[in-house]
C-alpha cells in the first residue's frame, strides 16, 4: 500500500501504541488525508461568492476553508468530492470538476 | 416553564470556529452524520464530552489510532452508550461535590445511530431517562444498520428494501412498520425532546441550544440520509432531507417541558411518491404492480401526520 493511502502517520508496534485503546492526540485524523478518494473537485469562484457559508455549513468534511468570515477556498487534503456544495450554493459558483480533467489540464497526475 | 433559546445563530460568525470534528475522518461521502455532528457541535458553546456507542460515526471517527475527536470522547458497547455518559456525569458532579475538579458547566453529549438507540440501547437509554441525569442524547436516524450492510432496523420504514429485507416476488420488503421513537421518548416526561433534519440548520441549532439550556435529560431524533443505504447520488443529502420534511415521512416538532408544537409545516404536501421516486432503496414501489402499497403507506403518513397536528393545535393558544 502506498503511503499516500495509508495517510502520513508513521506506523507504530504494540510496544510504541498507547494501552487501552486510548488515543492521546485530540483530532490526529488529520494526518489521514481522504482527499484521495475524490473524483469530482468542487471550484468555486471566489469573485461571485455571496460567503452565505452555505457551502461550509453543509461540508461533512469540514473542507471549505474560511478566513474572517469569508469562504477562500477548498481543503483538497480532505474533500471527498460528495458535491453537496455545489448543490446547495445559492448563487451556483461552484462547479463540480472531474479528477481527470484537472490532472490533464496540470499535467499532475 | 418554556426554554428560549440563548442567541440567535450567526452562521458567519460561528465559522471562524474551529470544528470540534475533524476532517480526516472516514465516514462516506456525503454522509449527513458528518454534517449534523459539526452543525450539533457549532451550536454549543461550552466544553463537551462526547460518547458514541457502535456505529457508523464510532467507527469512521475513531478509526485506531486515529481520532477526529477534539473533544473528549469515550466509545461504548452498542447498547450502553446512555449508560456510559450518565456514569460520566454523575462522576464530573460527584468530584465537584467534594471539590476535586474544577467547578465549570460542562455539557454531556451522546451520538448514537438508530439501531443503537431504537433498538439495542432502548432500555438503558429509558433508564438513563429516567433517573434524571443532565444530558444530551442525539440520534442520527438513517433508517438502517448502515456500518454493518444495510440490515433492517425498527427505524426503517415499511415496505423499504434493506438486505436483511429484500424484495422478492412474494414479499415487498420490510413487513414491519417502523416505531415512534420520538412519542416513546416524550412519553418518559423528559424537559426537551425533539425531530429535526439537518437541511433545517437554524432549527436544528436551535434545539440542540434549547436541549442543552435544560436542567435534565434531553432528546433530538435526527434523520440522516444515507447514500450507500438509500441509494442517491451523494450530491443530493441536503435534498433528500427537505423532501422527508416535504413530504411528512419526517416531521419536524418539539415538545417542551411536555408542550408539543410543530416547527414546520409543508405547503403544500409532497406526495409520498416523490420519496419513492428519489431513492433507490424504493425503486420496486414505483411498479404498478405495487401501487397498492404506496396508498396503504400514504394513508399511514397522512394519519400520524394528522395526529401529530392535532396533537399540537391542543397546545396551541
Amino acid at each position: 500500500m502506498s503511503d499516500r493511502l495509508r495517510g502520513k502517520m508513521p506506523e507504530k508496534g504494540w510496544k510504541e501504541l498507547p494501552i487501552r485503546g486510548l488515543i492521546i492526540e485530540p483530532g490526529n485524523s488529520v494526518n489521514y488525508e481522504t482527499g484521495s478518494w475524490r473524483a469530482l473537485r468542487p471550484i468555486i469562484n471566489l469573485e461571485k461568492c455571496p460567503h452565505c457559508m452555505f457551502c461550509w455549513l453543509f461540508c461533512p468534511d469540514g473542507s471549505i476553508i474560511v478566513k474572517n468570515s469569508q469562504v477562500t477556498g477548498v481543503d483538497l487534503r480532505y474533500c471527498k468530492g460528495c458535491g453537496i456544495c455545489a448543490v446547495e450554493c445559492p448563487r451556483q459558483v461552484i462547479t463540480m470538476v472531474e479528477e481527470a480533467e484537472v490532472a490533464k489540464e496540470t499535467n499532475v497526475w | 416553564m418554556v426554554v428560549e433559546a440563548k442567541t440567535r445563530i450567526n452562521l458567519r460568525e460561528i465559522s471562524n470556529k474551529e470544528d470540534k470534528l475533524a476532517p480526516g475522518h472516514r465516514l462516506c461521502l456525503g454522509c449527513a452524520e458528518g454534517i449534523v455532528v459539526r452543525q450539533v457541535l457549532h451550536a454549543i458553546d461550552y466544553p463537551v464530552v462526547v460518547c458514541s456507542p457502535t456505529g457508523c460515526l464510532e467507527i469512521c471517527t475513531g478509526l485506531f489510532p486515529y481520532t477526529a475527536w477534539r473533544v473528549p470522547w469515550v466509545h461504548s458497547a452498542f447498547e450502553n452508550a446512555a449508560s456510559t455518559i450518565a456514569g460520566v456525569e454523575a462522576a464530573y458532579r460527584a468530584l465537584k461535590r467534594r471539590g476535586k475538579i474544577e467547578d465549570r458547566v460542562i455539557k454531556f453529549v451522546v451520538f448514537a445511530g438508530d439501531g443503537a438507540t431504537y433498538d439495542i440501547g432502548l432500555q438503558w437509554l429509558s433508564g438513563a431517562l429516567e433517573r434524571g441525569h443532565t444530558f444530551l442524547y442525539i440520534c442520527l436516524n438513517n433508517e438502517a444498520y448502515m456500518n454493518t450492510g444495510i440490515q433492517r432496523s425498527s427505524a426503517t420504514l415499511k415496505w423499504t428494501w434493506t438486505t436483511t429485507t429484500p424484495v422478492g416476488k412474494v414479499i415487498p420488503g420490510k413487513k414491519e412498520s417502523r416505531k415512534d421513537m420520538t412519542a416513546i421518548i416524550a412519553a418518559h416526561n423528559i424537559p426537551y425532546v425533539a425531530q429535526a433534519a439537518p437541511h433545517a440548520w437554524r432549527d436544528l441549532m436551535t434545539k440542540v441550544r434549547k436541549a442543552i439550556a435544560v436542567d435534565g435529560p434531553s432528546f433530538i431524533n435526527i434523520l440522516c440520509p444515507c447514500v450507500r443505504g438509500w441509494r442517491y447520488n451523494s450530491k443530493d443529502t441536503i435534498a433528500i432531507s427537505k423532501l422527508a420534511a416535504d413530504t411528512c415521512v419526517w416531521p419536524l416538532y418539539e415538545v417542551d417541558h411536555g408542550i408539543w408544537r410543530l416547527n414546520y409545516k409543508p405547503s403544500p404536501q409532497r406526495p409520498l411518491t416523490d420519496w419513492f421516486l428519489s431513492q433507490g432503496r424504493f425503486s420496486h414501489l414505483v411498479a404498478p404492480d405495487n401501487a397498492n402499497l404506496v396508498i396503504e403507506l400514504q394513508q399511514c403518513i397522512d394519519q400520524e401526520w394528522a395526529k401529530l397536528e392535532k396533537l399540537c393545535q391542543c397546545f396551541a393558544d
